[in-house]
């Protein structure tokens, strides 16, 4: 079986008011040096079958009507082994 | 004729039995929807109430959008019946496109439940003829996910188009856009908004103003008098 | 390691246990085998142990708990009393009115907000396995220091919790408390109230009888959520890591538990089910053991159907997990069909495990094998009973001869003004907003009162307008000044709160929350506190119908105060008729209801001005007590007062300034003859209320007090946007507002 990630990121624009809480909070906690945080989401999909163009197309699809909403999102599909 | 409007009930909807009751108070007959059917039953308008749909899991509202009923009520809207999404249900209305832009974490990011002031923008939907524009109408709000957002084209064409349905007007509660607390779509028959008309329709309960109870009363008369 | 089966156990009589690690005392384990007959199996001992703990089996405090159902006072209204999973109480017109209050105090230390959201769906579930819609939450916290690092950890991840899975599922949280003070650091209260209603016909209690009905799991799937949670978190300290190589830590998901509410709503109005248990402490060892002794006795469980998340489980664990949104069905076969269509409609899954039998054994088989097989009751009902010794501590004499009546009192009335500033912004007396607005106190349509007024008064027949009334109260500084007065202190409270909204109070639950039972002067303040607690409840005619116990709520050897929390809840007919705080009309008139006295000890201004504790806390008068709710009552029914806020911690001066803030009207007070300007606005005195009457019931009013005896007080008029007391002090409300508001978000934000 092959496995799949879909990253699913705010896109650039869009103010991310956790990712902000988490730089904020970095500092506190002794960590320096980042500039910026942004949170985003990942899914792991097991894929039945080989992941051939057809399979990628197909997750491509589900990714951009379901899994991201493309209005304040974007997203990345990777194959992973 | 008594008009009959449809709330739907997803599972994780909340608020479905208190606009039910809404809709009864403002003089018409509440019909339950069931997320599985495809079949509206002959309703004349439909709701889609608030709650936590899905458990807001993916996206608010993006699990419920691809359910069986919004098929036939996506098929509607575009017939031009009216239909309302409060909260959850504007959130559904987002994803399924039917209205544009989405909905994001508050600023604050801390769930708000307050009683909220908001400036009626337009009289010209479905929904708020039986307001006058300007009006400043006050209503509970209560929602994690209610920053209205969307691109600065989409914006300024709300804008241009008179398709901003309210504003909140005290404070902003969440980072929305430009204030927009609800929006219609371009003819007027689908009006999305995060705050609670059926919260503030019986002087007894929840703020103990009836401000929200003008939203059913526009459209029963629009139903009536089609 | 093979499995550890009934005819294994029986032929290797001398395997060793880990009988200790699992926190059983010898005697207990030798009990287990007396029982049985022979050496427990794993699964058999992991039962005994989880179910014998003391969150379980409230084995060092069932002793003192007896009292609440000895003492009972006589009444008409309970329908269900103490034992089952919540007390019934009968609210009229056919309606029947069950709640109950729950602590989730480590847990939420460990983890704040999944904690917090496992403690309202575990009282949720309660309430639902009684048979009724829940219709509200109510979730009193306390945190150590406002200014403690950890309280910044604790207190909004606590507070998301409650918020994030209460509204999630739909229910309005309505009241409740946020209290801090140094002796909870590290040791938080996080107590979490449901209520529910439902017809007197549709009440369910927990027994399986009826041999061939079947045993039906539904809900979430079993993971390892937990495990050991129960006897580890629950009954010893956190140093204990126990038996557990699993996370022990819940996490619940709210969207399931909706699915369950309404699934499980559907199953009981079409009457499928014959008895009915929900899984929390202790999951399936309790739910099936709890099941099978209270009914005729035999049940027969396949482990292996039950659906898990984690298939390395093993049965032991399956037992012993506290996976969440779970509940557990007795169903007479005929109607298993309907019952699992109603699951499928709501997505919940279902699955039939086992069955009542003739017997009056619990045997639970895996794969064909047995590995259980005992007397259900000696697990769930007839765990070991503690006498453990208790003694006045001998620091407790000194504590009360260290009288508040003492300290340095303000003189001027700048100093007055000064210090009324303080108290109204202190921390436990500041605007608790920034909490409470996150919890969503108007879905369902019927919340006519919420926080902060006295009490949330929710609507449950909108057709006639019937209501009730709940409120919780507690002080755990009253508590440690004296602990039979604490308690009645904290029961006279909520009464009092629940009248003021001029609602009827019918009966009691309670959460006692103390530290270790272990410690002599622990456990005599468990006695006292129950000893008072039981006593006031049958003063004031109104029965405990069940609660919660937890123990351990200490830090090496500091305990927490004592700090019984007290929830009343009283029927309202007509919910039009409910008094808000709210001094809302200019000109009406200010009454003082009771009677004032120098009493400071445990007071507000004590710890605000001085940091002090100590004295005795205000004297207690329950038939007083009585007699001031049954005239807020009559003043609210008969539409004498459209105003009435309870008189407690912070005094007369913290009351008004609450209801003129909510009012947004200031106020204007005269000190009465025969009292000095302190100790009128400071003084804790109970049994007291401020009322606002509009002048023209002003006599008829203060005729009916009167002529029944209580004394009251004009003491000023609702006028102008300042609170003034003549010749003293001035503060404009604004500032007052300001000052009480501020306080609470910049603390935490």
């Amino acid at each position: 079986m092959a496995r799949v990630v879909v990253d699913v990121m705010l896109k650039p624009e869009i103010l991310d008011p956790q990712g902000q809480a988490v730089q904020r909070a970095l500092p506190r906690l002794g960590f320096a040096g980042i500039s910026d945080v942004r949170q985003g989401k990942r899914f792991e999909l097991e894929v039945e079958g080989p992941v051939d163009d057809a399979a990628l197309a197909r997750i491509r699809e589900m990714a951009e009507t379901f899994l991201a909403n493309t209005v304040i999102e974007d997203f990345d599909v990777k194959v992973e082994s | 004729m008594t008009a009959r409007i449809g709330v739907v009930t997803f599972p994780g909807t909340l608020d479905d039995r208190d606009t039910q009751r809404a809709i009864s108070i403002a003089g018409a007959e509440a019909v339950p929807l069931w997320h599985r059917d495809n079949d509206l039953k002959q309703v004349d308008a439909v709701v889609l109430p608030g709650g936590f749909s899905y458990g807001d899991y993916l996206r608010a509202g993006a699990i419920s959008r691809f359910s069986p009923v919004m098929g036939t009520v996506i098929e509607q809207a575009h017939a031009g019946m009216p239909v309302l999404g409060i909260c959850n249900g504007f959130q559904v209305l987002c994803e399924a496109h039917l209205l544009p832009g989405a909905m994001l974490r508050n600023t604050g990011l801390h769930f708000v439940c307050r009683d909220q002031k908001l400036r009626v923008e337009t009289a010209d939907t479905a929904w708020t003829s039986d307001y006058v524009p300007g009006q400043e109408i006050s209503i509970p709000l209560k929602n994690i996910d209610g920053r209205y957002t969307a691109d600065e084209r989409t914006l300024d064409e709300l804008e241009a188009e008179g398709r901003v349905a309210f504003r909140y007007s005290d404070v902003n509660p969440n980072g929305s856009l430009r204030d927009i607390a609800g929006i219609t779509n371009a003819a007027g028959n689908v009006v999305g908004l995060m705050p609670h008309p059926e919260h503030a329709v019986e002087p007894l309960v929840g703020t103990g103003r009836t401000d929200g109870l003008a939203f059913f009363t526009s459209v029963i008369k629009k139903l009536v008098n089609a | 390691m093979s499995l550890d089966t009934v005819k294994h156990s029986a032929e290797t009589p001398d395997s060793a246990q880990p009988w200790k690690e699992l926190g059983l005392k010898e005697d207990e384990y030798a009990r287990i085998r007396e029982i049985l007959g022979r050496r427990p199996t794993g699964a058999e001992l992991a039962m005994y142990s989880v179910m014998w703990s003391e969150h379980c089996s409230y084995k060092s405090s069932k002793v003192h708990l007896k009292q609440f159902g000895d003492k009972a006072p006589q009444t008409d209204a309970l329908l269900v009393g103490i034992g089952e999973n919540a007390g019934v109480v009968d609210v009229g017109q056919g309606y029947a009115v069950t709640f109950k209050i729950e602590s989730h105090n480590h847990p939420s230390y460990i983890e704040p907000y999944q904690g917090a959201a496992t403690g309202v769906g575990g009282i949720v579930r309660d309430i639902l396995a009684m048979g009724a819609r829940p219709v509200a939450v109510m979730d009193p916290l306390r945190f150590g220091a406002a200014d403690h690092p950890d309280t910044k950890r604790v207190l909004p991840g606590v507070v998301a919790g409650v918020g994030g899975y209460g509204n999630c599922l739909g229910l309005p949280n309505i009241g409740g408390e946020v209290v801090f003070d140094p002796c909870y650091q590290g040791n938080p209260l996080v107590n979490a109230l449901c209520v529910g209603v439902m017809k007197h016909e549709d009440i369910h209690l927990a027994k399986a009888s009826g041999a061939g009905n079947k045993v039906i799991l539904y809900g979430a799937r079993t993971g390892g959520d937990g495990i050991g949670g129960v006897s580890v978190l629950a009954s010893e300290t956190f140093d204990s890591t126990g038996p557990s190589r699993r996370p022990a830590v819940q996490v619940g998901d709210p969207f399931q538990e909706k699915l369950l509410i309404e699934c499980t709503l559907e199953i009981f109005r079409e009457q499928l089910v014959a008895g009915i248990q929900d899984l929390g402490g202790a999951g399936l060892s309790c739910a099936t053991s709890e099941l099978a002794s209270a009914g005729s006795g035999g049940m027969r469980v396949e482990l292996d159907t039950v659906p898990l998340r984690d298939a390395t489980l093993s049965p032991e664990e399956i037992l012993m997990s506290e996976s969440q949104e779970r509940m557990c069905a007795i169903v007479e076969p005929d109607k298993v069909e309907r019952f699992l269509e109603i699951c499928e409609k709501w997505d919940v899954i279902a699955t039939v495990i086992g069955e009542v039998t003739e017997g009056t054994r619990l045997e639970i088989y895996w794969h064909g094998e047995q590995i259980v097989d005992v007397p259900p009751r000696s697990v769930a009902h007839e765990g070991p009973t503690y006498h453990r010794p208790y003694a006045r501590p001998d620091w407790q004499d000194a504590l009360q001869a260290d009288d508040a009546g003492k300290l340095a009192r303000p003189v001027t009335g700048e100093e007055l003004r000064e210090q009324v500033l303080a108290l109204v912004g202190s921390p436990n007396q500041a605007s608790k907003a920034w909490v409470t607005d996150q919890y969503d106190r108007f879905v369902q349509g019927n919340t006519v009162l919420a926080q902060p007024e006295d009490s949330g008064v929710v609507r449950i027949d909108a057709d006639t307008d019937l209501g009730v009334a709940i409120a919780t109260d507690g002080n755990g500084r009253y508590t440690k000044l004296d602990p039979y007065a604490g308690a009645q202190l904290a029961l006279a409270e909520a009464y009092r709160n629940v009248a003021a909204t001029g609602a009827k109070p019918l009966a009691v639950s309670d959460c006692l929350n103390f530290g270790s039972p272990e410690d002599p002067a622990v456990m005599w303040q468990f006695a006292e506190a129950t000893r008072g607690l039981a006593d006031g409840c049958l003063a004031l005619g109104t029965p405990v119908t069940g609660g919660n116990v937890s123990l351990y709520n200490q830090t090496g050897d500091a305990a927490i105060h004592p700090t019984p929390v007290v929830a009343v809840l009283g029927v309202i007919d007509d919910v039009n008729r409910r008094t808000p705080m709210a001094f809302a009309e200019q000109g009406q008139l200010i009454l003082l209801l009771g009677e004032t006295r120098e009493e400071f000890g445990g007071s507000a201004w004590s710890q605000v001005v001085h940091d002090h504790l100590g004295g005795l806390p205000p004297a207690v008068d329950l038939e007083r007590e009585k007699l001031l709710a049954e005239i807020l009552i009559s003043g609210s029914r008969d539409g004498m007062i459209d105003a009435a806020h309870d008189l407690s911690d912070g005094g007369l001066i913290q009351a008004v300034t609450e209801s003129c803030l909510r009012g947004g009207h200031g106020a204007r007070l005269v000190v009465p003859d025969g009292l000095d300007a302190f100790t009128f606005l400071f003084s804790e005195s109970a049994g007291r209320a401020v009322v606002a009457v509009p002048r023209s019931e002003e006599l008829r009013f203060t005729d009916m007090c009167g002529a029944r005896g209580l004394p009251v007080t004009r003491i000023g008029v609702i006028d102008g946007d300042a609170v003034e007391v003549q010749g003293e002090f001035a503060i404009p409300l604004a500032e007052l507002g300001a000052v009480h508001e501020a306080t609470i978000p910049a603390l935490l934000a």
